[in-house]
């Protein structure tokens, strides 16, 4: 294996574009160094790209969006309290996955990349409507973040194109976003159903909304019919029970060791209530 | 063993002091069995089948036996030939096989080839290059399909002479006990109660993987190093799979990260010595968190059927259970002790248990904390814990009037001395926490339990300094911190300060032979051996000052760590204490040691009642341990904070395994999750304080009074957390774990 | 295979070390180090029983590259005590009786000395949680617990 630290976005794509066999690139390294221990993946050549100016800067535009770094890692989202007060389920989301120790390390980049359905801060991400930039041989380009996974393992990144940055919306006015998972445990393990929810109130009135599922299917869902059965609605019973059914009836997940398909689609439209009346007391301002 | 040198009232035991070993432990200079290293060491690495069942057809090392850092490869070949014996008989020929595969690899993870190498690095390299053809095989890794007459067949002869010819060869040893006529007593009873449980196998889950140091000359000597509850066994098995003579081989055991009795055998000691004298260096060798989780004993799972009759009042008038246990390819599973212990709790006119031990297509299963009691505990008291709500009793109070107690015959046979049952459960009657309120969603369970606990063969060495400081050399590895124990019960006879005594695990040549850490037996067997031997020396040191004073030696007695006379016509002498004595050893007669070896056959059984608190979430079926109180017998507590972090250690791993904790199996027969990820031991947050009542009910066959009870804290916890997540979801578990995709099938099908 | 050169600060101490670029940091603090008491229990970030500190921050050194040492640094539980001054954790571990067999306990002491230098009086789930990923098998977590809420009560008094 070679290990290779860079020192910009262009040289790391050019590093990969070049490289023969399997390649991978570095972040916080929570899934890359699993999978060589475990003999899954033993990379032919490494790309460390945290060494990288700006990989780990958090950095609010004008707009009052947000750019992040690929290197920063879950922790520092967490100790960030402006991007905690603006995107609350998104930082959350990214803090549920492993332990302190992982979340030292573990960044957003590197969890979209993985390509896990079960990626919890992937549903966050594509709720929030999350960007990315992908640096790669012919210059650079932008992707929502729900391109990228394509399948379990696979991502729509091209020979020697990787992310260089995330983007994430203004938060705006009377918005709000959650993020729930169900786990066996309390902490340390992969989601077994995930669902997020990013929602705008007028009033008391939904009026824009992005429901998505994690661990539910092959790749994490945007599902529009969930969304569509709380915008609206105050979020009323009547509601919730259109979103307990419209997240169910998105579901095509599978039977494992962490979950039956019975349990996934039954707890996927229980979460997504949960979630949705989260994100709808912290876009009223009655729940941080 | 009748004692008629009990003490009940102590100066030294029962305190609290510091453990012995704890400064080596929090600054990170402990050494455990991945820490040691040799000039010229090599590393081993071993190949494990991919395969649930397939006959190994040929193995081609060659090209890993080309590479230049690879310096020896071994297969089975390697190993000495041990004839085999059917069911335990055979047991030594059973860990060679589960040690090297032979003709068949009989499990995914059996070990088929290892290398040595000059890196831990190479060494995983080179096995990539090792070629294995396999003819995969029809396999089965469940108990019950296991039985049936149309199962793969594991391996002809294995079964013993207690097996029926009609079934099927992977039943391999039956019991059967009881007593009474358990049909008469089911027709006296108002209500009986007959219904079926299962139990998943779980894992140890020590967080130090198996490590070890090894090194064997063609001359046949060898040293090894090695993380063992027992190294006494790890040497007798070592010298016997690799043909040479066990006093040869010197063990050490290492400082060891858990046991649980998962490290009561060797997996990857053998390999490491054979690897070493084909390449004549040292060979260490240290699994990954996967082996541990294929390779390495996970315990039995059981079927199991419980049929129990009770009378309005609560009189139980009869009980019946069958336990079939599978504990891997091997013959082992404890099918008999779970039997046995299932209701040795209650004093019963009827009882008749069956227990079978049955081979299927899954690792050697080792001892796991209580062997079987757990399950069948879980089986047991949720049927009781049915009757009494059925009947609308207390089952506290149903407890208490079906308890064994001095004197009761109990359910395997014998009569029970002085017990502390009924004492544990007027404990918890008495607990705030049977009374507390419970809010809406939760719901409360308790359960009793039991265990044997056992002797063993035991050696313990004491020499005295010439400045009275004291070396106190045991021979079971301190898996809890016994080492305190030890130094407390030393300190009681010598009458000298805890500080004063510095206490080792000896070698294998340092002492005479010692069983085993397991069965709960070290603070009750090495303790009574060090009190015996600590007594030796009590006798010798009276005898220098007898010699001394030139009065006779029983005219001499021991108090407070001084020789005084023993009475006004034994004459004036001031006390003579005990570094005086030793002080002049060397003129008076030589160095001074007490030595004791012996079986001690008094163990005193032990029984615990739990009182747990659970929420179950109804919309996903996830639980949460609320509160949890473990009341519990230890005849005496040597160092009660020890005894304290025994009994939440063993409700900490009942709670895992009663709710998430459990081997699962692809279609494939291939284990789906060996890693910690997926083998959910509790973390930190899944918990709550762990409440404990320590009650003293003193064991007649211990100087001290002592029970083992490392054990039995395990035996209630299944039971005690399915009837409360029973009474909380209002619905029956019959199934461990209750994970939450349990919990939730088993409410839909309720309201189905 | 080629190996690389690494010079990093590990307890303060400046240090170099060869190693292959696939060996983790936890490698190459027990075997090129000689630095023991951080453990492998998994090689997977499930256990916590290697944590140490990277340029502060708490990690499993079993998922950092010894390569990414390179002018980092390290503290690991050779460091928690001063000369033959423990760590008030270290006491209180040893008085609470807070580990059986030890194995955890180097990660547990590192990671809670985390926790204590960023919250000084953490409430009993906080402390829970951040020690969830610090797999102990033996104590039920129990007296681990008590332990590290009577330290921290114990530094806020000395301050």
């Amino acid at each position: 294996m070679e290990y290779h630290s860079p020192a910009s976005f262009d040289e790391a794509s050019a590093l990969a574009a070049q490289a023969q066999g399997v390649t991978r690139f570095l972040a916080g390294g929570t899934d890359v160094l699993v999978q060589l221990r475990s003999d899954l993946v033993t990379p032919d050549t490494l790309i460390d790209v945290k060494r990288i100016a700006g990989a780990r800067d958090i950095t609010r535009n004008a707009d009052g969006s947000w750019t992040l770094g690929v290197a920063v890692s879950g922790a520092e989202m967490r100790e960030h309290a402006e991007l905690g007060r603006d995107w609350p389920g998104l930082v959350e989301a990214m803090d549920l996955i492993g332990s302190t120790q992982v979340q030292g390390r573990a960044t957003l980049a590197g969890n979209l990349c993985n390509a896990s359905p079960a990626a919890d801060s992937v549903p966050a991400m594509v709720a929030a409507g999350v960007r990315v930039t992908i640096t790669g041989p012919d210059g650079t380009r932008q992707a929502a973040a729900e391109e990228i996974p394509t399948a379990p393992g696979k991502t729509s990144l091209g020979k020697g194109e990787l992310v260089s940055a995330l983007h994430v919306p203004a938060r705006g006015d009377r918005g709000g976003d959650a993020y729930l998972r169900f786990i066996p445990r309390t902490e340390m393990d992969i989601a077994v159903v995930g669902a997020a929810v990013n929602l705008r109130l007028d009033g008391e009135t939904v009026t824009e909304a992005w429901v998505s599922l994690g661990a539910v299917a092959p790749t994490v869902l945007l599902v529009e019919d969930a969304a569509a059965a709380i915008i609206g609605t105050t979020l009323d019973d009547a509601a919730l029970a259109a979103l307990d059914s419209a997240a169910r009836a998105a579901c095509s997940p599978i039977d494992d060791k962490r979950g039956t398909v019975d349990f996934r689609t039954e707890v996927a439209g229980v979460l997504a209530r949960r979630a949705a009346r989260f994100a709808y007391a912290r876009a009223k301002g009655d729940a941080k | 063993m009748a004692l008629d040198d009990s003490k009940r009232e102590f100066r030294f035991v029962g305190t609290r002091p510091d453990r012995p070993d704890g400064l080596d432990k929090v600054t990170g200079r402990a050494r455990f069995g991945a820490d040691m290293n040799a000039a010229g060491m090599l590393h081993g690495a071993i190949l494990r089948s991919p395969h649930a069942h397939a006959r190994i057809v040929r193995i081609d090392t060659s090209k890993a036996e080309a590479l230049a850092d690879v310096k020896a490869v071994v297969t089975r070949a390697d190993f000495a030939e041990v004839p085999f014996k059917p069911g335990l008989a055979g047991e030594v020929w059973n860990v060679l096989e589960n040690v090297m595969a032979g003709d068949k690899a009989l499990y995914d993870g059996h070990a088929v080839a290892a290398v040595a190498a000059t890196s831990a690095l190479a060494a995983r390299d080179a096995l990539k290059l090792i070629e294995v053809e396999y003819e995969e095989l029809p396999y089965v890794t469940d108990v019950n399909a296991a039985m049936r007459q149309d199962a793969p067949v594991i391996r002809e002869g294995a079964a013993d002479f207690s097996v029926p010819d009609d079934m099927h060869p992977n039943v391999v040893r039956r019991h059967e006990s009881g007593h009474g006529d358990v049909e008469a007593g089911f027709a006296e009873a108002d209500l009986v109660i007959e219904d079926s449980f299962e139990t998943e196998a779980t894992h140890q889950g020590y967080i130090e993987p198996h490590a070890c140091l090894g090194q064997l000359g063609k001359d046949g000597k060898g040293e090894l190093w090695c993380c063992t509850q027992g190294h006494w066994i790890v040497q007798k098995t070592c010298a016997a799979l690799l043909g040479i003579e066990t006093a040869n081989l010197r063990v050490t055991a290492s400082e060891i990260g858990g046991g649980f009795g998962g490290k009561t055998t060797v997996f990857i000691e053998p390999v490491a010595l054979a690897l070493s004298r084909k390449a004549n260096r040292p060979v260490k060798i240290v699994m990954s968190r996967a082996e541990v989780f294929r390779a390495t004993g996970p315990t039995a799972s059981a079927s199991m059927d419980i049929k129990v009759g009770m009378k309005k009042d609560g009189t139980i008038t009869a009980a019946q259970g069958e336990f079939r246990l599978q504990g891997g390819a091997f013959p082992g599973a404890p099918g008999d002790m779970t039997a046995m212990c299932a209701f040795a709790p209650y004093d019963l006119k009827n009882v008749h248990q069956v227990g079978y031990d049955v081979m299927t297509n899954r690792p050697k299963q080792a001892a796991y904390r209580a062997p079987g009691s757990p399950m069948a505990a879980f089986a047991v008291e949720s049927v009781v814990d049915e009757l009494c709500r059925k009947l609308d009793l207390d089952p506290i109070e149903v407890r208490l009037k079906n308890a064994a107690r001095e004197g009761t015959k109990a359910s395997y046979g014998p009569r029970f001395e002085r017990i502390g049952l009924v004492e544990t459960l007027e404990a918890a009657k008495a607990h705030p926490h049977y009374a507390a309120p419970l809010k809406p969603g939760q719901g409360r369970g308790i359960s009793c339990g039991f265990w044997f606990n056992h002797g063993g063969e035991t050696s313990v060495s004491l020499a005295l300094s010439e400045d009275g400081s004291v070396q106190l050399m045991v021979g079971t590895p301190d898996i809890g911190g016994s080492r305190a124990s030890m130094a407390l019960m030393a300190a009681e006879v010598l009458g000298i300060p805890y500080e004063n005594i510095r206490v080792t695990i000896a070698d294998t040549a340092s002492l005479g032979y010692n069983d085993v850490s397991h069965g709960s037996r070290v603070t009750y067997a090495s303790g009574l051996a060090t009190i015996k031997a600590a007594k030796d020396a009590v006798r010798k040191l009276s005898q220098r000052a007898a010699a001394k004073w030139g009065i006779p030696e029983d005219a001499v007695k021991w108090e407070d760590g001084c020789a005084v006379p023993s009475g006004p016509n034994a004459g004036d002498f001031d006390p003579l204490p005990l570094a005086e004595i030793t002080a002049e050893m060397g003129q008076t007669g030589g160095p001074i040691s007490g030595h004791f070896e012996a079986t001690p056959e008094g163990a005193g059984v032990s029984f615990a009642t739990h009182i747990v608190d659970a929420e179950v979430d109804r919309e996903t079926g996830a639980t949460k341990v609320v509160r949890y109180t473990v009341i519990q017998d230890a005849g005496k507590a040597i160092h009660p904070t020890y005894v304290e972090g025994q009994f939440q250690g063993g409700a900490a791993q009942g709670i895992g395994w009663a709710l998430n904790e459990e081997y699962i199996y692809g279609e494939d027969g291939r284990l789906q999750n060996a890693g910690f990820l997926d083998y959910r031991i509790p973390v930190a947050s899944d918990l709550p304080m762990i409440d404990t009542v320590i009650v003293e009910v003193p064991n007649p066959g211990h100087p001290f009074g002592v029970r083992g009870v490392g054990e039995t804290s395990i035996c209630p916890p299944l039971a005690a957390i399915a009837n409360a997540v029973s009474a909380a979801a209002g619905v029956r578990m019959r199934h461990l774990p209750m994970s939450p995709p349990r919990t939730l099938a088993a409410l839909k099908a309720r309201d189905a | 295979m080629s190996r690389v050169h690494v010079t990093t600060t590990v307890n303060g101490d400046e240090t170099e070390f060869l190693c292959d670029p696939r060996e983790t940091l936890l490698d190459c603090l027990r075997d090129r180090l000689n630095l023991t008491g951080a453990k492998e229990g998994c090689g997977t970030g499930d256990c916590g029983a290697c944590s140490v500190t990277l340029d502060g921050r708490l990690v499993c050194s079993c998922l950092v590259l010894g390569v990414e040492a390179e002018g980092r640094e390290i503290g690991t539980i050779e460091g928690v005590a001063q000369g033959d001054e423990l760590h008030p954790l270290q006491r209180k571990f040893i008085e609470h009786a807070a580990l059986q067999c030890g194995i955890c306990t180097p990660g547990i002491l590192v990671a809670a000395k985390a926790l204590l230098e960023k919250s000084p009086d953490p409430t009993e789930e906080e402390v829970r949680y951040w020690l969830a990923g610090n797999l102990c098998r033996c104590t039920g977590y129990d007296k681990i617990i008590r332990a590290v809420m009577d330290t921290a009560a114990e530094m806020r008094e000395a301050v």
